[in-house]
């Protein structure tokens, strides 16, 4: 029944240095509908797959407004993601009230990142299952975040997570160095586009997909099903499209960004390989 | 040892005067500019007047740092209610808020004499006045301020509320079309002035309509 005799129990180490627990949380993550996440310079789009549970019901939100400047996309416990995002409201309005000044991004995640570190560290509690895609704007430009249940996070140019998330991930690395100057039009496109690859064969409709942005004059907020499916017949009818236009990208300068940041210590060294595989 | 500090206050009046209508389809609620202490004034241009909401606008006199931290606390009580409910509150709703917030500090209140106008869930324009600690009534017309006591007797003159203890409930929102109320308060003001040295310099008069909020101002004797 068990995969060892190590994984009972969050703080029990195996004698490989594993923590079995934490990694079954981030199995979690994978199992979760995906979610995706892509930023230019002045723009963040999150966007995820609508998933029902049934027939008969209708889907759960994975995205969810923080504030004007930040919105989160999850995979995983969608459960455990609204808890989360409940936190980081209330850190954000905590902060504009103390400060009268947008919460930077970055400091959230921290914050995120702490929370999600001290379940992995008492044995009366267990990890979130939930993987969040923090996408937010402030002094210092747009920003995407991957936050996951062991604590450790990451910065990204962009990135999926969830369910079939490594056909959008190859996606988004054939196209991501065009990202930093992307308009934002071509950002939602690409967003959906990678939304596109993780449904593998079903065909893409607004119906299916939530897309949000976030950027320089433009306050988090949701895009409707007709902007969506507009997006959608312009490369549905003519799929031969979006090929040509693949090869667009160039410049070295966002390549280094894209890179996990220097923060996700533990991984070192293998940058290449996505956090959910450590 | 003897005590050095017996006579300091936490509180200090900063003056000011605020006064709200409430029509049929529209609300106007109105503030003077000037922040005073004793006989000083600190500021001829400082807005007393608050948008909570789409639909509610506060305007509050008194101790200028309670006043402030009172705007804030609604501000970020209104952000989780749109979080929550995934809309803007509605002024009655707000005007029940700012009663509890004000009474949950019943024990060190805040020093700020409230009017918060805006317009109900029917669109009809709305007008509620408080005391400092949150004992509030939904009004046709109210002032609230150093220039109350002048203003309450004209406005009691010229628009004659029916008392709220007559069974059935008779509505009291104000017979006057949108620009009588806005001359009838630029000349309650224009009066106030004349007799009140903490009501003066400019007059910020806010209307609320279902389409949106103009905003006017008028100036007002700066001595």
């Amino acid at each position: 029944m068990f995969r060892n005799q190590y994984d009972t129990d969050v703080t029990t180490w195996s004698p490989t240095g594993r923590l079995f627990q934490v990694e079954y949380a981030m199995e979690a993550v994978k199992q979760g509908s995906a979610a995706i996440g892509l930023r230019s310079r002045s723009h963040v789009v999150l966007a995820c797959v609508n998933k029902a549970q049934s027939e008969l019901s209708s889907h759960q939100r994975k995205i969810f407004k923080v504030d004007d400047h930040i919105g989160v996309a999850i995979a995983g416990l969608t459960a455990d993601g609204r808890v989360l995002s409940r936190y980081m409201r209330s850190e954000s309005i905590n902060h504009s009230f103390t400060y009268e000044s947008p919460l930077p991004v970055g400091r959230l995640v921290v914050h995120l990142a702490d929370k999600a570190q001290v379940c992995t560290q008492r044995s009366w509690k267990r990890p979130y299952g939930v993987g969040l895609l923090v996408g937010g704007l402030d002094e210092s430009g747009a920003h995407l975040y991957y936050n996951c249940p062991s604590g450790n996070y990451f910065e990204y140019q962009a990135f999926a997570i969830g369910s079939r998330s490594q056909a959008a991930k190859t996606y988004l690395e054939r196209r991501f160095e065009s990202f930093g100057d992307s308009s934002r039009e071509d950002l939602i496109k690409d967003a959906i586009l990678a939304v596109r690859e993780t449904l593998q064969g079903e065909t893409l409709k607004s119906s299916l997909c939530t897309v949000a942005i976030l950027g320089v004059d433009e306050p988090f907020h949701f895009l409707d099903q007709e902007a969506i499916q507009k997006v959608i017949d312009t490369f549905e009818k003519v799929p031969e499209e979006e090929e040509g236009e693949g090869e667009a990208g160039e410049g070295e300068a966002e390549a280094a960004e894209a890179a996990p940041a220097e923060r996700g210590g533990g991984v070192a060294g293998d940058q290449d390989v996505a956090p959910m595989e450590m | 040892m003897t005590k050095q500090h017996a006579n300091w206050s936490p509180y200090d009046n900063n003056g000011g005067t605020c006064v709200a209508i409430a029509g049929s389809d529209y609300c106007v609620i109105a503030a003077d500019t000037r922040m005073s202490t004793g006989y000083s004034i600190l500021s001829r241009d400082y807005s007393k007047i608050h948008k909570l909401a789409d639909r509610a606008v506060l305007s509050s006199s008194g101790f200028q740092a309670d006043v402030k931290a009172l705007q804030k606390v609604l501000k970020s009580r209104h952000l989780i209610y749109q979080h929550q409910h995934n809309k803007q509150m509605s002024c009655p709703a707000m005007a029940q808020l700012l009663s509890n917030t004000l009474y949950f500090k019943r024990f060190f209140p805040y020093y700020a004499f409230n009017v918060l106008g805006g317009l109900d869930e029917e669109g009809k324009g709305c007008v509620f006045t408080y005391d400092a600690v949150g004992s509030y009534e939904r009004v046709g017309y109210g002032a609230q301020g150093s220039g109350s006591t002048l203003i309450m007797p004209f406005l009691d003159n010229q628009l004659k509320s029916p008392s709220p203890l007559l069974l059935p409930k008779q509505d009291s929102n104000t017979p006057l079309s949108e620009a009588e109320a806005v001359d009838l308060v630029k000349t309650v003001f224009a009066s106030a002035t004349e007799r009140d040295i903490y009501t003066g310099d400019k007059l910020e008069i806010m209307i609320l309509k279902a389409d949106g909020i103009k905003t006017e101002l008028m100036d007002l004797r700066k001595d």
